[in-house]
């Protein structure tokens, strides 16, 4: 660990290339607390957002007109806003009506953090879309393929587990690996509401160190790789599925 | 020099038009084409005939080089097609190809589909390929529908702009990708037709196809194929009277 | 005669088959009207919550700050037609390059195209509000770069990737027969691309196209966080300038919220009902 802080040190002194995160420790701290929290924000994310995605998906296909009137405003309004707009709304505007509790300090403190909005409000933006793309691969499904699982005697809800989601999921695949992709990149939107996240704690830090390409760079790679483990992981997904025979 | 310049190679009509020699074509690990030679001269009517997956469409695209073959050779009017420097618009100057999906443009009408090639391609006056046009699309009796958009035409119609528009290049031997095996019976006759009517103008043809009765009375020369090799050939009356491989009278007792 | 009752189940409800329509409002400005209505209604709660002092209603004030805030939301849609101009032509070559024949054409556009998909469209803003000059220099000409220009070029470039994107997709659809056809018929390289296969192209483009615009627009609103005063920051400023009062967010986001939905809602329908023409069936 200290070689490694030294050579980076070095490198400072020779090539002016200032990468504090490696040598210094307070940087360094910061900046991995920062990578954790942006990696909480998208687990937490895409797994909410697949949830409300799937329970919206069966919602859709409910019996009451006015079950899926609700789910066709709910995507309508979170698809047609900006997700910037969505979460100040969250944050500053629902935050303030609702209650507060007082912490151990005995503070008055919100009921809900800003991590706490941030990963409601992408939630709900990312579920939104993932509604549609369920949708979409259902509908893909041959109204035949309904049918025989009819046939056979299956409820509703066991037609979309066994039958349906199955079949909609190879199709909607690459949509869904897409719009999981968007998702880790939005969360950089919770710097806006100070939500200590890779962005804002490398602003923190080329603020105090002015090393401001070198951490762009280190930030550009870092989410380049983030998406390519996404994106790697959803390819190895999709091969699993593959059927002989079934797809594109 | 020029894309499409065409030499002499030295080819005279009493050498054979395609010349096909020992092809082997593999895609991957699975040999597809297993030493294919046949030959056509000028004017006669091959038909290649076999169950599916024998390799007959692998081996009319080795023809037009629209897919590319390990070992052997095949010479169209004495251009070698295996020739790594093959100038490609000059061979396909010579070869026209009709296909099973008719592959028209559908962006634009069926005159326009028949006119697009020799005006962009060849560089004819604009003026002189449209009438040209006009006169093959009458030919294949589709007086009237030149300025339809194939996508308001039936089958048997988009096929016939098809083979009007690898005319409109004036080749010297066409190549047919079972052109009727996707169309209703009622139109795969007026397809026929045209096809026939081009054989006895003197066209040479080499057909891909299942329609043995067709085969038996327009062919000069009738081949089966079977997983990549010539089993059996001859001439059709013979051919389909009297097969003598065991493999040939199976496929004919399936289909006759 | 008696109706005979046949011993199968019922069909599955409309919804569930294929050939149902998509359960969607009849009316399309039901939406919107429930949307205003909320923001009133916020409006209206807020204003019963505040203390008796004598203080201007939400509602009011909404409406007295409007024409700076529609002018802030108009500031939005020039950025984003400015950088959906720049995206799309730089978008057209990136794309040509991704189907290039030539190996090395086709490496740097995946480069360029991956690299630009993958990165956080605010990092990207940073990065040019940075990097970018204040001003630059061509020979005798000083041309000045403010704030939302550098937006405009950090929003262009991964609009520029999408479209690239977009395109492949778009000429890796078309099937493969037309490319035989056009080459059997000796129409070389580039007169296959520009004569047959990229006007078949074009009215595949336009659905993803406009969809990528209207989550261009929803991103323009990133800019006010790099400190271009676009409508989100007039509406923080607006807050401020009534004293900060905390009753004003909701309806004041509300409203923005509103300004946007008006706009994109209507090009999401029309790019929905151009999609359903080239739907997945499996």
């Amino acid at each position: 660990m200290h070689g490694i802080a030294a050579w980076f040190r070095h490198l400072h002194e020779t090539t002016g290339i200032n990468l504090t995160i490696a040598y210094d420790p307070f940087d360094r701290a910061r900046f991995l607390h920062g990578l954790l929290v942006t990696l909480e924000l998208s687990v937490i994310t895409i797994v909410g957002s697949v949830l409300v995605g799937l329970i919206g998906a069966w919602l859709q296909g409910a019996r009451l007109v006015w079950t899926r009137r609700i789910v066709q405003v709910y995507i309508q309004l979170f698809r047609n806003t900006p997700p910037l707009v969505q979460m100040f709304f969250f944050y500053f505007g629902l935050s303030s009506v609702l209650p507060t509790m007082k912490n151990s300090f005995g503070i008055q403190e919100p009921l809900v953090s800003g991590f706490g909005w941030a990963c409601i409000s992408l939630i709900f933006f990312a579920g939104a879309f993932n509604v549609e793309i369920f949708r979409s691969g259902i509908e893909a499904i041959p109204s035949s393929t309904i049918e025989a699982a009819e046939a056979l005697g299956y409820t509703r809800l066991q037609t979309y587990l066994n039958v349906v989601l199955p079949l909609a999921t190879r199709v909607c695949l690459p949509a869904l690996t897409n719009n999981l992709v968007n998702l880790i990149k939005t969360t950089t939107l919770a710097y806006a509401i100070a939500v200590p996240e890779l962005l804002y704690v490398s602003n923190q830090i080329w603020s105090d160190s002015v090393n401001v390409p070198e951490m762009m760079v280190v930030l550009l790679v870092i989410y380049t790789a983030l998406v390519g483990l996404l994106v790697a992981a959803m390819k190895a997904w999709e091969r699993a599925l593959r059927r002989p025979g079934l797809g594109t | 020099m020029p894309r499409g310049f065409d030499p002499p190679t030295g080819w005279t009509p009493d050498q054979p038009l395609v010349a096909i020699e020992d092809v082997h074509k593999s895609f991957g690990e699975v040999e597809v084409l297993k030493g294919v030679s046949l030959t056509v001269r000028k004017g006669e009517v091959a038909c290649i005939i076999g169950p599916s997956g024998s390799g007959k469409s692998t081996l009319i695209r080795c023809v037009n080089a629209l897919v590319p073959f390990q070992k052997g050779s095949i010479k169209v009017l004495g251009i070698e097609v295996n020739d790594p420097h093959l100038d490609k618009l000059r061979l396909r100057k010579h070869v026209g190809m009709v296909f099973q999906q008719y592959n028209l443009f559908p962006h634009r009408t069926a005159l326009e589909n028949v006119m697009m090639a020799p005006v962009q391609v060849l560089k004819r006056p604009r003026a002189e390929a449209e009438a040209e046009a006009y006169a093959l699309l009458k030919k294949v009796r589709l007086e009237g529908k030149e300025h339809a958009y194939p996508g308001e035409l039936s089958g048997g119609q988009q096929q016939r702009v098809a083979i009007a528009r690898s005319l409109a290049m004036h080749p010297d031997a066409m190549l047919f990708d079972e052109v009727t095996a996707a169309l209703d019976p009622e139109t795969v006759k007026e397809v026929l037709i045209a096809i026939r009517q081009l054989a006895e103008e003197g066209m040479t043809c080499i057909l891909v196809t299942h329609e043995m009765g067709f085969a038996r009375e327009v062919c000069n020369h009738v081949y089966f194929t079977d997983r990549g090799v010539i089993v059996e050939h001859g001439p059709p009356a013979e051919f389909f009277a009297a097969p003598r491989d065991p493999r040939t009278q199976a496929f004919l007792s399936q289909i006759l | 005669m008696t109706a005979r009752v046949l011993p199968v189940m019922p069909p599955l409800p409309k919804v569930l088959r294929r050939d149902a329509p998509l359960p969607r409002l009849r009316l399309s400005l039901w939406h919107g009207v429930a949307l205003a209505g909320f923001v009133v209604l916020t409006a209206m709660a807020a204003d019963a919550a505040t203390e008796p002092a004598p203080r201007a209603g939400v509602l009011a004030v909404l409406v007295r700050w409007s024409p700076l805030l529609l002018r802030g939301f108009g500031f939005n849609i020039l950025i984003s037609f400015m950088a959906m101009a720049i995206g799309t032509v730089l978008g057209a070559f990136l794309g040509l390059g991704l189907v290039s024949l030539r190996r090395p054409a086709r490496a740097l556009a995946w480069v360029l195209t991956e690299f630009f998909r993958n990165a956080p469209w605010l990092v990207l803003l940073f990065f040019m509000i940075y990097m970018l000059p204040f001003r630059i220099q061509i020979g005798p000409l000083s041309i000045a770069l403010p704030d939302w220009v550098k937006a405009v070029i950090g929003l262009g470039l991964p609009v520029m990737a999408n479209v690239a994107e977009v395109m492949r997709g778009a000429v890796q659809s078309i099937h493969p027969g037309q490319w035989e056809a056009a080459e059997s018929l000796g129409f070389s390289r580039n007169q296959q691309l520009w004569q047959i296969i990229l006007p078949q192209c074009i009215k595949r483009m336009i659905p993803p196209w406009m969809n990528l615009y209207a989550i261009l627009v929803m991103g323009t609103t990133l800019a006010s966080i790099v400190g271009v005063n676009d409508v989100v920051t007039l509406a923080g400023q607006v807050q401020a300038a009534e004293g900060g009062r905390t009753d004003l967010l909701v309806p004041l986001y509300g409203y923005v919220l509103l300004l946007f939905f008006i706009y994109c809602y209507p090009i999401a329908r029309l790019t929905q009902r151009l999609e359903r023409r080239y739907a997945v069936r499996i």
